[in-house]
């Protein structure tokens, strides 16, 4: 498939935004059990918020630049019993709001307790943050399906695919939160920066087994299925047309089989064990700039993780496509 | 149920890309507005077609075989590219199963062509929405046209008649029978898309002449032995008969 920036942007700047806001709100529930000390609402979780909100916008700006006509843009949130994409147009305007309300409570500070379960006590914000958590999670799943539910695209017809949405921006949004905790909540960044870690290897496993699995697919489709002529040798002589076509630029990335390859590389270098030494060497000598070295260092890598996610795509109407004249 | 398709006689086509030519001409001028032609006498000339015709070759030189294959929307029974559509604006009729897109609805976020397999959903980089193969369903029920021309433009214009027209739900109908009785086939049924538009295969006509049938084999004197077999250049027994 054509990788287009919109889309990788998107993706990518979503995936940070939703990691992060899970991070804030996993360090608010350890701290309603007291394993790790509370924050200030506004300085941290406020802020945070509005960092969580930062990248979910971007994000969304970025995606209609996807669109040829974003002033329709209203009318993708009709058909969500059967498409993915519907799906994830109601999920990320759903989940900024509660996240922009979570942001808000705190800020204004309503962090009293309003219901309790037993001898814990949840304040509004937290019970927001718990649905926002959801929405958080549904919009993963939206984001991974709309690539997973394409059956004949083999190589994102996987739930490795939706996983790899959930543990690399989760990743992201950890080595972010580790180096905001650095400026807002300083006895935070050991936990965030452990889970950090934690959460980029397991993308590392993840994402190499989708690595992996793609390498050994076997088309489903063949020229001799694409035509339906039995004989072991088909080949194209035309394509009915001598220039291009959406067909010959929507569906290839038109760049030499080396620059795939080392961009694969390249992300699996940026991705996982740049970031991973930035951000051990940055906790051991607390240095803020590794640590933010460490997450410009691993959204670069995404950037070309997701190009290479959409490059390796093969889609099966290439083979209509093989050769001009 | 109604399900209005194309059936395509590979055996006849010659690929002289007068079904593109017609059908350019009629949905460039219909009244959802033009199919762009961008940059028409440049180095890149691009734009958009509801049908091409591809050329494939089968085999290797001398023993080739080369074949005419025009490619447009399939107007699938199970449509995959309609359920992923956010809008609602690629639709399948309930009526006659054409596939549509609705211009008016259309976002253009180019999901729907990533969802077909068969690459025939070509995005209009004028008007920024998706377009594909309509049947020519304006064509098809107009009242004011003659009853033998209320077909689409493609049918219409092919020399060869190689491309035939009609209801495939229909048993009796002439495009069930040419599938029934000439191997129509669909393409990629991997997916199972259900593509309503069918093929027909090359055909090859070949006469069966045994050895026997080169020589005599006719004389039954030869069967009851009262005579030598004559040999090929010696006149026959209906010559010294006769």
């Amino acid at each position: 498939m054509h990788p287009a920036f919109s889309v990788i942007f998107l993706t990518t700047l979503i995936g940070i935004g939703q990691g992060l806001f899970l991070a804030l709100y996993t360090g608010e529930v350890y701290a309603l059990f007291k394993v790790l000390p509370p924050q200030d609402g506004q300085q941290f979780y406020g802020m945070g918020s509005l960092l969580v909100m930062v990248f979910l916008g971007l994000g969304l700006f970025a995606s209609f630049f996807h669109l040829g006509h974003p002033e329709r843009a209203w009318r993708a949130a009709t058909r969500w019993r059967t498409s993915w994409l519907s799906r994830e147009v109601i999920a990320l305007p759903a989940f900024m709001g509660v996240a922009f309300l979570y942001g808000v409570t705190h800020w204004l500070g309503m962090e009293t307790p309003v219901v309790y379960i037993g001898s814990v006590g949840l304040s509004i914000s937290l019970i927001l943050g718990a649905i926002a958590t959801l929405l958080c999670f549904t919009l993963f799943v939206c984001t991974g399906m709309i690539y997973a539910c394409i059956k004949f695209l083999q190589e994102w017809h996987s739930p490795l695919t939706v996983l790899n949405f959930i543990l690399l921006g989760s990743a992201s949004g950890f080595t972010l939160a580790t180096a905001f905790a650095y400026f807002a909540a300083p006895d935070l960044v050991d936990f965030y920066g452990a889970w950090a870690i934690i959460i980029t290897g397991g993308a590392l496993l993840t994402r190499g087994a989708s690595l992996i699995r793609n390498a050994r697919l076997k088309p489903k489709s063949t020229i001799q299925t694409a035509i339906g002529v039995r004989h072991t040798k088909v080949v194209q002589k035309a394509q009915g047309f001598m220039g291009s076509s959406f067909n010959t630029r929507e569906f290839f990335h038109h760049m030499p089989a080396a620059v795939v390859r080392s961009v694969k590389w390249v992300f699996l270098v940026l991705v996982f064990p740049v970031p991973v030494v930035f951000l051990g060497s940055g906790l051991m000598s607390s240095s803020a700039a590794l640590m933010v070295l460490a997450v410009l260092v691993q959204y670069a890598g995404l950037l070309a993780e997701r190009w290479f996610f959409f490059a390796q795509a093969n889609h099966p109407q290439n083979l209509y496509y093989q050769s001009i004249a | 149920m109604t399900q209005l398709a194309l059936v395509i006689d590979l055996n006849v086509c010659v690929g002289c890309h007068a079904c593109v030519t017609n059908c350019k001409e009629w949905n460039t001028s219909g009244i959802a507005g033009p199919l762009v032609d961008m940059n028409p006498y440049g180095a890149d000339p691009t734009g958009t077609f509801f049908n091409r015709v591809q050329t494939y070759e089968a085999g290797e030189f001398p023993k080739t075989e080369t074949l005419h294959f025009p490619k447009s929307c399939l107007h699938c029974e199970e449509p995959p590219c309609v359920p992923v559509c956010p809008t609602g604006a690629s639709f399948k009729r309930a009526e006659d199963g054409i596939v549509l897109v609705d211009y008016d609805k259309c976002i253009g976020c180019k999901y729907c062509s990533w969802a077909c397999p068969y690459g025939v959903r070509e995005f209009d980089e004028q008007q920024k929405v998706m377009k594909k193969c309509t049947l020519c369903v304006d064509r098809i029920y107009d009242a004011s046209l003659p009853e033998k021309e209320r077909k689409p433009a493609c049918v219409l214009a092919c020399p060869t008649s190689a491309r035939l027209f009609g209801d495939v739900h229909d048993p009796e109908s002439e495009v069930s029978v040419a599938i029934r009785e000439r191997g129509g086939y669909q393409l990629m049924p991997e997916w199972g898309s259900k593509p309503s538009n069918h093929y027909l295969p090359r055909r090859k006509t070949n006469i069966r002449i045994h050895e026997d049938e080169l020589v005599r084999a006719d004389n039954p004197l030869v069967k009851e032995g009262h005579l030598p077999k004559p040999a090929l250049d010696e006149p026959s027994f209906d010559d010294v008969m006769f």
